[in-house]
């Protein structure tokens, strides 16, 4: 960057540079690879981490039962296992799955936009 | 004619009639190209949510699920589950940056992505295989579903609803099918809610008795305790997990969120609404066994089971509005598979076509046409070929797109170093694999053999071989990678209040394209 011009501060700036920073972010600038690089790492752990949960959760029920085939006969509730796990406790297991998700992914979002915003409020 | 099938016609007729108000009602507010295709993209999340619901719970929601969990126990209840947990394989990895990329549909995002109009054509041939193949068995369960109830020979099913999506798509597009959908949503889940808590409440009166013949075998998990059981359980746990996203019709819902974040929320909600919905078809399918029950087939079971049950006037109304809501089943999604199909037609087809003859005909006129083509071909299709079954049938669609348009969002939407090469590559190995998996399958002869396993659930090894190909082509062809691909990607992961004032961004994004 060259030098900054000196100027006399009388106040909190009133206009921010803003688009500058931006274009660079869209353009193929080093600082925009950083950028996108860690917001997408930061999106795609926790998209990651959250299939992870599904697959132990959800995926693995086939290969339990596989290995286990007597857990057939229990019955919680009066409800024979697999009825109960497949039937009815799934569905909330992936809604609950699918809104953790969805807060970590808009907080991943929301820092991006704040470390945009804080070097574009920098001289 | 008789007097026993007149409720069932006079639902199917109010469904169909309240189908076309709702359609011509949303005429009065779709007046651009662009409310036709996409609504505008100004659809909010809740509205939405039941519009995408109401889309996606096809004839093998409705039908299917009860019918295969009564014929083949537990193992049928994976079909449920990956429709529902497709959308959150969709929701973390595809949901929003997809509405970001600011395509219209899945060719519209690979020519964007990759630069490219090869893997343009490709894309738009795939998006019209999985969506003819899909609305394959909705026709036929139509056709079956109007021969039980009334009597009707077996191609009055697909020609009514083929006319009545022509009249509705032709009417309003995308911006009249959003009410119509969510309307039908609505109308499905009470359609089953009510004579599930019916039936419920007589068996309960009937002191609640057991099924006789509830074996240990029709509650495993998985077809059969072998190897080859479970590997078709995790072969459909791949496809309908993997294939969801790419299901023309479930893409193009996507274009009509305002943003990246409401699309997400969307998508949330559409869990939940799934969800809900799913609880209720494998009740009938106990229910079913416990009242031992003899179908015509396993399809028909929801049908028949309120008649077998309640005697009298109240079976034959419930018989009456467990109609209503197949039929709303047939109708969204047809419809829903017909406006995508139709874009990609109007878009690669109808619109260069009218161009190179200098027609004065516009973007509205060309996706009519498209949509006249969209509908008569499956409608012809459904009358020619033999049925395998809806949910059966609705799986090998999902198989295709898993093994095709997964890997294409996938890698395009994370992975920077995708070329045209590679993703044209993996596209032909998945339409070879799986095209050959569905043609094996619908020529029918079972053996049960390794072989015959493989190739009738192909989802479990054509999906990583589609990425293994597209990804090695894209490395080995790496200096084909398009020089804008850093840029767009920035645009595909930045929330939008970061990107939206900056107006040197648009400017490119608009140029670009």
């Amino acid at each position: 960057m060259t030098e900054p011009q000196r100027v006399r501060v009388t106040g909190p700036p009133r206009r921010r540079p803003a688009a500058v920073r931006r274009v660079d972010v869209d353009e193929d600038t080093r600082l925009g690879e950083v950028y996108l690089g860690s917001l997408m790492r930061a999106q795609l752990s926790i998209a990651l981490r959250t299939l992870a949960v599904l697959f132990l959760g959800v995926g693995s029920l086939p290969l339990l039962f596989w290995l286990a085939p007597g857990l057939v006969r229990t019955a919680p509730f009066g409800v024979p296992l697999p009825w109960l796990l497949l039937g009815v406790l799934v569905y909330p297991f992936l809604f609950l799955l699918g809104r953790w998700y969805l807060r970590g992914a808009e907080r991943n979002e929301a820092s991006y936009a704040d470390l945009l915003k804080s070097d574009d409020g920098a001289p | 004619m008789t007097l026993e099938s007149a409720p069932a016609i006079v639902a199917v007729t109010l469904v169909t009639l309240a189908t076309l108000t709702i359609g011509t009602w949303g005429l009065r507010f779709s007046r651009t190209t662009s409310d036709f295709y996409v609504a505008s993209r100004s659809v909010r999340p809740g509205l939405n949510a039941s519009a995408i619901g109401g889309e996606y719970l096809s004839a093998a929601s409705f039908l299917g699920v009860a019918g295969l969990v009564f014929t083949s126990g537990a193992e049928m209840l994976w079909y449920p589950i990956g429709w529902t947990a497709g959308y959150l394989v969709l929701l973390t990895l595809v949901a929003a940056p997809l509405r970001r990329s600011g395509a219209y549909t899945l060719p519209d995002f690979a020519e964007e992505r990759l630069a490219s109009t090869g893997v343009r054509r490709l894309c738009s041939l795939l998006v019209v295989s999985i969506g003819w193949l899909y609305l394959l068995p909705q026709l036929q369960g139509a056709g079956l579903t109007l021969e039980l109830v009334a009597g009707a020979p077996r191609w009055v099913g697909p020609v009514l609803v083929g006319m009545v999506v022509l009249v509705s798509v032709f009417s309003g597009g995308m911006r009249s099918i959003t009410f119509v959908q969510a309307f039908q949503y609505w109308l499905k889940l009470t359609a089953l809610l009510v004579p599930v808590g019916v039936l419920v409440a007589v068996w309960g009166a009937d002191g609640a008795p057991r099924a006789t013949d509830l074996s240990q075998a029709w509650s495993l998990p998985m077809g059969t305790d072998t190897s080859t059981g479970l590997y078709a359980t995790y072969s459909l746990i791949a496809a309908t997990f993997l294939g969801t996203m790419g299901l023309p019709h479930v893409g193009v819902r996507f274009y009509t969120n305002p943003d990246g974040r409401a699309a997400r929320r969307t998508t949330l909600v559409v869990l939940a609404l799934l969800g809900v919905f799913y609880l209720l078809p494998p009740i009938l399918g106990l229910l079913g066994r416990v009242y031992a029950a003899t179908p015509a087939s396993a399809d028909t079971l929801v049908l028949e089971l309120p008649r077998l049950m309640v005697p009298g006037w109240a079976g034959d109304a419930l018989t009456g509005l467990v109609c209503a809501g197949a039929f709303a089943a047939f109708l969204s999604t047809s419809s829903g598979l017909a406006i995508a199909v139709s874009g990609v037609l109007s878009q690669d087809v109808v619109v260069p076509l009218l161009r190179r003859r200098d027609s004065r005909f516009g973007g509205v006129a060309a996706f009519r046409i498209a949509s006249l083509v969209a509908v008569i071909v499956p409608v012809i299709g459904a009358l020619l070929t033999p049925s395998v079954g809806v949910a059966r049938g609705v799986a090998l669609a999902f198989a295709l797109a898993a093994a095709t348009f997964c890997p294409l969002l996938l890698l395009g939407i994370w992975w920077r170093r995708l070329t045209a090469y590679g993703a044209a590559t993996g596209l032909v190995t998945g339409l070879v694999t799986t095209g050959s998996a569905v043609v094996f399958t619908i020529s029918g002869s079972r053996t049960g053999t390794w072989a015959d396993v493989a190739l009738t659930q192909p989802a479990l090894w054509a999906v990583p071989l589609s990425f293994a190909v597209m990804i090695a082509v894209s490395l080995a062809t790496a200096t084909h990678v398009p020089a804008h691909t850093t840029r767009l990607l920035v645009r595909l992961h930045s929330p939008e209040p970061v990107t939206e004032p900056a107006v040197p961004s648009m400017k490119t994004a608009l140029q670009e394209r």
